[in-house]
């Protein structure tokens, strides 16, 4: 089974990355852009079964994110 | 003539983590043979043996490329299940700059580290005032003492949420600031963001402590200056203490 990942800087944490594009935008011609936020995807092969989701969250909880400074989301993809 | 009692102590016991990819080991252990009351081992990552030891120094570098974050894969190494068990005994733990990372991503201190606000790696000179003199790693230093040691990381800037930061101002475990040369803390001395000016916390019990600052490059006034010294000085008493020496 295949998994995407997406992690985010959390709500309310600065995001200089993000700042810094939002703010490169209207350089280019591109008004109005606002919340540009930065992050990481990630995919990967889970084992199929049961539990999948599951054992997604708590990988993403143990290593893949750090929950103090970033949100997750993922997409279980069945094939 | 008799051996004076402090002659006579044995030394206090350090031991240097070296992570793929750790790369002020050298710099770390070499500093610490300065010391007329301590040695120094390497610690292997894969050891898990600690019991000769009195402190555990995690030194600077990119463990394990950083990949990923700071930290986030050194702490599943062998090594830091037994340096878990040490501070929960009571060892001293000491995590400098990466160090310090592994020790927020393993979770034996609060908070995280992200991106320098400036999204540069900076590397320089920075004055740091000694907040709390009572912790077994700056009690020779004096509160509100002005130090200096250089920085150089990316990631240095320190979070923690509201709640955590009460939590750690309230209890005394915030230990260093960056300030300006006279002792002031502000927001221009801060060099990359960190939250409340924080270079330096311990834990609640006081045995585990990470500061983002390089003591061991000022520990020779060859190169660089002396005002490192105090950290391992602190850590040799605090030993001697401990164990009756």
């Amino acid at each position: 089974m295949k998994a995407k990942v997406y992690i985010t800087p959390k709500a309310g944490i600065l995001d200089p990355q993000g700042l810094t594009i939002e703010r490169s935008l209207p350089a280019l011609g591109f008004e109005g852009v606002s919340n540009v936020r930065v992050g990481k995807y990630i995919e990967l092969e889970l084992p199929d079964g049961e539990g999948a989701g599951e054992s997604l969250e708590r990988m993403c909880r143990k290593l893949l994110a750090n929950p103090i400074i970033e949100d997750f989301e993922y997409e279980l993809i069945e094939e | 003539m008799a051996a004076s009692p402090h002659t006579a102590a044995p030394p206090a016991r350090f031991g240097v983590v070296i992570f793929p990819g750790s790369n002020c080991d050298a710099d770390t252990h070499d500093a610490i043979e300065t010391f007329a009351g301590a040695e120094g081992r390497y610690l292997w990552h894969k050891e898990t043996r600690l019991d000769d030891l009195d402190c555990v120094i995690l030194p600077g570098g990119f463990s394990y490329g950083d990949y990923l974050r700071s930290g986030a894969i050194a702490r599943f190494s062998p090594l830091m299940e037994a340096v878990r068990r040490f501070a929960a005994e009571g060892g001293l733990v000491m995590g400098i700059c990466n160090g310090f990372q592994v020790l927020l991503e393993a979770g034996l201190l609060p908070g995280a580290m992200q991106q320098n606000e400036k999204l540069k790696f900076i590397c320089r000179l920075v004055s740091l005032k000694v907040e709390n003199d009572q912790t077994p790693f700056t009690r020779r230093y004096r509160q509100g003492q002005v130090i200096q040691a250089p920085i150089a990381h990316h990631e240095g800037n320190y979070f923690i949420d509201e709640e955590g930061l009460a939590e750690l101002e309230a209890n005394g475990q915030v230990v260093l600031r960056y300030c300006d040369p006279e002792g002031e803390v502000t927001q221009e001395a801060n060099p990359n963001g960190s939250l409340a000016n924080i270079a330096g916390i311990c834990n609640r019990e006081g045995n585990v402590f990470g500061m983002m600052p390089h003591p061991e490059r000022v520990c020779d006034a060859l190169v660089g200056g002396t005002d490192g010294r105090g950290v391992f000085d602190s850590i040799i008493d605090s030993v001697r203490e401990r164990s009756g020496r």
